[in-house]
């Protein structure tokens, strides 16, 4: 059984729908990353499982199920006990998200006095502790700094000291890096994948970045306009993108090696942007499609399972490539 | 040779100064020089400080009832060196009425606010908070609050139940709490949308702890200066009541003294003067102390 399992999600907020029919899963222990343009539906579907979802969304179908439990049926005073204990959330703004007037001590005190049976003290010791986890030199005068005498960074490890304080089983981290510089960000994203491996959490990854999937996740799944369009694990997805439209992300990518430079050529592009894919009748990727046929704009493709042995889970949602590659992959319809 | 030397001196200078830097303490004392160092925060708090003193102390300055008759009527101040401020119409000594009418008007003041915010500051964090129906609700009713004339509220409360102290403080918070309510209400809405609380909701902490723990405390610098201000206006309203003859007729009180002063307006002017000038001094320190603290307060003003 998987840690958590979405099947076939979808949430709509009034008068558009923001994630259609989204399934995925994750084991214990590993790494997976939703990809996708902004606005593609991947925060939405991080929010849906944490059920923290703004006021004007619903969930029109789907179950969630986290160790068997289907989140979506569990009453409010279930969840709260679940978030924060067993799935925490790391959202993209560390700038903001700690409570300016409480010290950052008092702030991870306030975790772990509510979902476990700690005294003050034995809180406070813990709350240092976990502050030298997450490497903040001079955690213990650390302590009872306020947020405002710490940088980005160092606000984004005490985001992450609160969320794993109480030992989750599941961590989703909302762009947790996006904020940050590049030099910090790999020094958050390096803490992350050290404490997923120290406490056995799995990590669900929400990002846009490539470069950072490509080096800290296990498995990957593509959204577009609401979809998920493509699950692989990453060294197959890096090594053959299925999907015209993860074909389009890596051919996007300037890479090093290949000596690509704006001056010297045009870098690679996706045509067209997401917005045409609202109100389209087939495959949302169809308007800016490069192998698009008459058949995709009639009905949107379903995401195909690959029964491929040695690539592991493998589905795409798009029966042109698969028909393409069809030699290599004999396509089972899911 | 020297330089193996600098190495060794060097580290503990440098911690000592990473420490200064570090700890909370001096940060505190920053925030104490910034009141200390705004002129008009230091004068309201003296005046005002000054008319607490008085109101704590009024038994040692002056013993005695200060409603007994204690010497011939209307002693101009300086006549008798008894009296330094004088007597009233019946004899009454002024100066000691100054001192006991500073308590009546500050307890009242203070009491009258403390219900006005303790009253707008559950309706306006819950209409905030929640929104919607919630807040459409209690929006009418700040609303309906807010088109009846404050005082008018106030004199009706006060002629149906006696006029003491505790009733004219309590329909002075009642009439007052919609300010309050409003700024809180605001700050709520705001501050629910905020970073820090959907981070508090996806660690799992109930709605009441997020309004109490989390953005009430955030809410509350612009509630501190809307209170310093609203104490002021209550001894102003408790003046204006105890004008009205609308008093405790046991309790002195500055309004009360104008209000008896009033017949000799023409012949002891200073009968109604000197209670006069002891509100607007009161009134206006309790404002320079809300001046004082909308600039300490305010982030913006942090140079």
């Amino acid at each position: 059984m998987s840690l958590l399992a979405v099947e076939r999600l979808s949430v709509a907020f009034p008068g558009q729908v923001a994630v259609r029919d989204a399934s995925f899963a994750i084991e214990a222990g590993e790494t997976l990353a939703l990809v996708g343009e902004s606005g593609c539906g991947k925060s939405v579907t991080a929010f849906s499982v944490m059920r923290l979802l703004p006021p004007n969304a619903r969930v029109t179908s789907g179950r969630i199920l986290f160790e068997g439990t289907d989140l979506l049926a569990e009453p409010p005073a279930g969840m709260r006990r679940i978030r924060g204990k067993r799935i925490s959330l790391i959202q993209q703004e560390p700038m903001t998200s700690l409570n300016p007037v409480l010290s950052i001590g008092a702030q991870i005190v306030e975790v772990l006095r509510r979902h476990e049976k700690l005294s003050r003290r034995a809180a406070r010791a813990r709350a240092t502790e976990l502050l030298d986890l997450v490497s903040i030199p001079d955690a213990h005068r650390r302590v009872d700094d306020y947020p405002h005498n710490l940088s980005g960074g160092m606000r984004q490890r005490v985001m992450i000291a609160m969320a794993v304080a109480c030992g989750p089983k599941l961590l989703i981290a909302d762009e947790p890096t996006t904020a940050l510089d590049v030099t910090t960000q790999a020094q958050v994203l390096d803490l992350l994948d050290d404490l997923r491996h120290r406490l056995g959490m799995a990590v669900l990854l929400i990002t846009h970045d490539l470069g950072v999937v490509a080096q800290w996740a296990d498995r990957i799944a593509v959204m577009y306009a609401g979809r998920i369009v493509e699950k692989a694990s990453i060294g197959p997805f890096f090594a053959e993108p299925l999907h015209p439209y993860s074909r389009g992300l890596l051919g996007a990518r300037v890479d090093v090696d290949t000596d690509e430079h704006y001056l010297a050529n045009r870098l690679s592009e996706i045509p067209g942007s997401v917005g045409s894919a609202a109100g389209e009748q087939g495959c949302p990727f169809a308007p800016r499609c490069p192998v698009a046929q008459a058949a995709c704009r009639q009905a949107p493709p379903p995401l195909l399972e690959l029964d491929a042995v040695d690539t592991g889970a493998r589905a795409v949602a798009c029966p042109v490539s698969v028909a393409q590659t069809g030699g290599r992959h004999a396509a089972a319809v899911g | 040779m020297s330089a193996p030397d600098l190495s060794n001196a060097a580290p503990p200078a440098v911690a000592a100064l990473a420490d200064v830097g570090n700890r909370a303490a001096p940060r505190k004392g920053r925030r104490l020089r910034a009141f200390v160092r705004n002129p008009t925060f230091v004068a309201g708090v003296a005046i005002l400080g000054f008319f607490v003193l008085l109101a704590l102390f009024a038994g040692v300055l002056c013993p005695g009832d200060p409603q007994d008759i204690v010497g011939a009527p209307v002693l101009w101040p300086g006549e008798d060196a008894e009296f330094p401020l004088g007597t009233d119409s019946l004899g009454r000594d002024v100066l000691g009425r100054l001192v006991y009418g500073a308590r009546a008007s500050l307890l009242v003041g203070i009491s009258a606010a403390a219900i006005g915010l303790a009253i707008g500051m559950v309706v306006g964090s819950l209409a905030g908070f929640f929104g919607g129906w919630i807040d459409g609700l209690l929006t009418r009713l700040i609303e309906l609050f807010q088109t009846t004339p404050t005082f008018l509220l106030v004199v009706v409360i006060v002629a149906i139940r006696e006029p003491s102290l505790q009733t004219i403080a309590l329909a002075i918070g009642l009439a007052s709490w919609p300010t309050v309510a409003r700024l809180v209400r605001a700050q709520f809405r705001s501050l629910r949308e905020s970073d820090f609380v959907m981070a508090a909701r996806s660690l799992g902490y109930s709605r009441t702890r997020i309004i109490v723990q989390e953005i009430l405390p955030n809410a509350l610098p612009p509630v501190i200066v809307a209170a310093s201000v609203m104490i002021a206006n209550a001894i102003l309203t408790e003046a204006g009541l105890s004008f009205l003859n609308m008093r405790d007729p046991n309790v002195v009180s500055w309004g009360g003294m104008i209000g008896d002063g009033r017949d000799q307006l023409r012949t002891a002017w200073f009968l109604t003067a000197l209670p006069g000038v002891a509100i607007a001094f009161a009134v206006l320190s309790l404002n320079l102390v809300g001046d004082g603290l909308n600039e300490i307060l305010n982030p913006r003003s942090d140079q």
